[in-house]
């Protein structure tokens, strides 16, 4: 099964580890793994400005890179959920560029649900022995639906514990450009966030999405919480949470 | 009402640090999303039932024209007259000019937002009347030198208990109350007397429903009730787009709206009022109008936002949108706060009256899931963010750094030299702490977060490592 990873323009600068570690789930799952090396960015930061020809010049690019793979896998609901839920609505003037993009779409899916769902992953190799609670990203939740999926392969790691803190699906008030323009705001909604992490009683907060993980990460440590660790769900699973 | 949507951040921002009304949103927070929930488990298929929601709306709306001449024959039928406002002008000239013909004195008002466009109370006073607002909330904020509303199915809110106390003691002169059931009975016993006295009553409309000429309200106080029947004039005031064309299909929204607004399987009253009183008749006023109100709705739905007309009012969006939670209604700075407001307001005032707005959501979609009329609320952001952008209303440097990222992106080489070193430098930045306290170009999120350093390698350059061994 040849699975084309989309690693996500954030992943590629700021966590590369968080890449390679889905590799590695990808590869025990059973898929041969194909990175197509000149992949950028899926084109959601234009499409969610406004701006429509910057966004759809992208995304013809990811078109053209990935619709050889029988699968598109990335390790984020927000960008995998803009392939899957977005891009025909970005061609939605152009049939023939809209037709390829629906049929990338069915083949679009968020890591964990690819993991869960279509390779059946029951071992992972991941150990980590630590409480989390886990924060459901919008993109991930309401586009793309992973809920159970992250829950389900977190059961699989020896030694973690979950445990489940209030309000784990409201946004973390990352959105993107939204928390520049109004850093206020944003910043408000990731303490609300940093403190149900606090009275979870968790060591660390497991996501899948690395949009929230800096800005969750960013407003901990601001807050002067220099021990909580933010950990994406991929490096967990694969084991690579103990060295980050 | 006066308009303040172009100062969002401030307002905002003042109302970030308010204590008092944190702590009053605080309390608030939470208790319409439990009760919303617990009582859509009473219906067997929710997503059903919102589909039929949406589906009778939509068709309401596709045409539209036709329902309102239909609505406009049945009422005229039983003895009511209809009026058409295509401006908010045009709802208080036809309010005071049927005030007028009948001679009244006193008006006495159940909610209605749509009122609110037009600062309706303000123009009848100016007119030499006197109007009462009936609504426990609505009467709060008039007492209050005509405070704004903060939600449009609680519109006081973002007011604690406290406050309302000390409002009451001072309006009425009274010795101060602590309980809200007494609160509740001192404004009863205030507004009783307008009832009685009122020579005309205003009401909003939740739906105008074609097929009997018919204004439905859903109400939980009883003032509606009392403001529509006991006066001898009613004038029901409601948008356009609120049309519904049966009776039916008031039943199936009905299973929604209260459900999504106060969480509750039926609001206390619903009133279905059709035509003048009748000879035999006991209750119901002996003149009824329709002022049925265009202002900006005929454009919208020519656009493509056309389906925000679907709203029906419930509030879940602003309910259970997170920056609503945080910042209150008032940010807004106009009549409809929150999610749907952030598109009605644009629509209605014009989009550069509204500048931040459409901007200020995460997009996090929790508005588009709860919605009971199944409005892409996000997606309608977008597409006002899209307007934005072509018109050149967004900042330079907003519009550069998307150029640029957009230009960047689509030449791989170049993107990895220049992201390369971007990712060393700011690795570097972030010594041993790997965290950066401030960015360039990123302000807005240092001021209240540090931004954890990259690991300092490229994702390409470490996979490319990887397979070569």
């Amino acid at each position: 099964m040849r699975v084309g990873l989309f690693v996500t323009c954030l992943v590629d600068l700021m966590r590369p580890s968080i890449g390679l570690a889905a590799v590695r789930l990808l590869e025990a799952g059973g898929a041969e793994v194909y990175v197509p090396p000149t992949q950028t960015c899926c084109g959601q930061p234009g499409y969610n400005a406004g701006d429509r020809a910057g966004a759809r010049a992208l995304a013809a690019k990811v078109l053209a890179e990935f619709e050889g793979c029988e699968h598109i896998v990335a390790p984020s609901g927000s960008c995998s959920g803009m392939i899957k839920t977005h891009y025909a609505d970005l061609f939605a003037d152009q049939p023939p560029l809209r037709e390829r993009a629906a049929a990338l779409a069915a083949r679009t899916h968020e890591l964990t649900d690819f993991l869960a769902n279509v390779l059946k992953l029951d071992a992972v190799p991941g150990a980590l022995a630590a409480t989390v609670t886990y924060h459901d990203s919008c993109s991930g939740l309401r586009e793309m639906g992973v809920k159970s999926q992250p829950r389900a392969l977190l059961a699989r790691v020896p030694g973690l514990k979950l445990t489940e803190m209030a309000e784990c699906e409201t946004c973390c008030g990352f959105g993107g450009t939204f928390a520049i323009k109004f850093g206020e705001i944003s910043a408000r909604l990731a303490d609300n966030k940093c403190q149900h992490i606090a009275e979870s009683g968790a060591d660390a907060v497991v996501l899948g999405d690395l949009g929230c993980m800096l800005n969750i990460e960013g407003r901990l440590r601001r807050r002067g919480d220099m021990k909580t660790r933010v950990l994406h769900i991929a490096e967990v699973l694969a084991g690579a949470g103990e060295a980050s | 009402m006066q308009i303040a949507s172009m100062h969002f951040k401030e307002r905002a921002h003042a109302n970030l640090v308010n204590v008092q009304l944190q702590g009053n949103l605080q309390k608030i927070k939470g208790k319409f999303v439990a009760k919303r929930r617990e009582s859509l488990s009473e219906l067997d298929d929710f997503e059903a039932t919102r589909e039929a929601g949406r589906a009778i709306r939509q068709r309401a709306l596709d045409h539209l024209d036709v329902w309102l001449e239909i609505f406009e024959r049945n009422a005229i039928a039983r003895g009511a007259t209809v009026l058409w406002a295509e401006t908010p002008a045009d709802v208080n000239a036809h309010v005071l000019d049927i005030a007028r013909r009948h001679g009244v004195k006193k008006i006495i008002k159940s909610k209605s937002m749509v009122s609110e466009e037009s600062a309706l109370d303000r123009a009848i006073e100016a007119a030499g009347l006197v109007v009462i607002e009936t609504d426990l909330g609505e009467y709060i904020l008039q007492i209050n030198d005509y405070e704004p509303p903060s939600h449009i199915i609680g519109p006081a809110l973002h007011k604690s208990k406290e406050e309302v106390a000390d409002l009451f003691a001072k309006t009425h002169a009274t010795a101060r109350k602590t309980e809200i059931g007494e609160l509740c009975l001192e404004a009863r016993g205030v507004l009783r007397q307008h009832y009685l006295s009122a020579d005309m009553g205003i009401s909003g409309g939740n739906f105008f429903v074609a097929e009997t000429g018919s204004v439905v309200l859903v109400t939980n106080e009883g003032n509606a009730t009392l403001a529509t029947t006991l006066p001898r004039v009613h004038v029901a005031i409601s948008g356009i787009e609120k049309i519904v064309p049966t009776l039916e299909d008031v039943a199936t929204l009905m299973r929604l709206l209260p459900r999504s607004a106060t969480g509750q399987s039926i609001s206390n009253y619903v009133d279905v009022l059709t035509g003048v009183k009748g000879r035999d008749e006991f209750h119901g006023a002996e003149h009824m109008y329709f002022v049925v109100v265009d202002a900006g709705r005929s454009t919208v739905l020519g656009g493509e936002l056309r389906e925000a007309l679907r709203c029906i009012r419930c509030g879940a969006c602003m309910n259970h949108c997170p920056v609503y939670q945080s910042v209150g209604g008032h940010s807004y700075g106009w009549v409809y706060p929150g999610p749907i407001g952030s598109i009605l307001t644009p629509s209605y005032v014009g989009i550069a009256n509204a500048l931040d707005l459409p901007q200020a959501s995460t997009l996090c979609n929790q508005c588009g899931v709860v919605c009971p009329v199944k409005i892409p609320l996000p997606d309608l952001l977008r597409k006002l963010r899209e307007r934005q952008f072509e018109q050149h209303l967004r900042p330079w440097t907003e519009r550069a750094g998307l150029r640029l990222w957009s230009w960047l992106a689509a030449r791989p080489r170049l993107y990895t030299l220049a992201m390369g070193f971007a990712v060393r430098l700011l690795r570097a930045m972030g010594g041993r702490e790997r965290l950066l306290h401030t960015l360039p170009f990123g302000a807005g999120w240092t001021e209240g977060r540090d931004m954890p350093a990259p690991e300092g390698r490229l994702f390409r350059d470490l996979y490319r490592a990887r397979s070569k061994r």
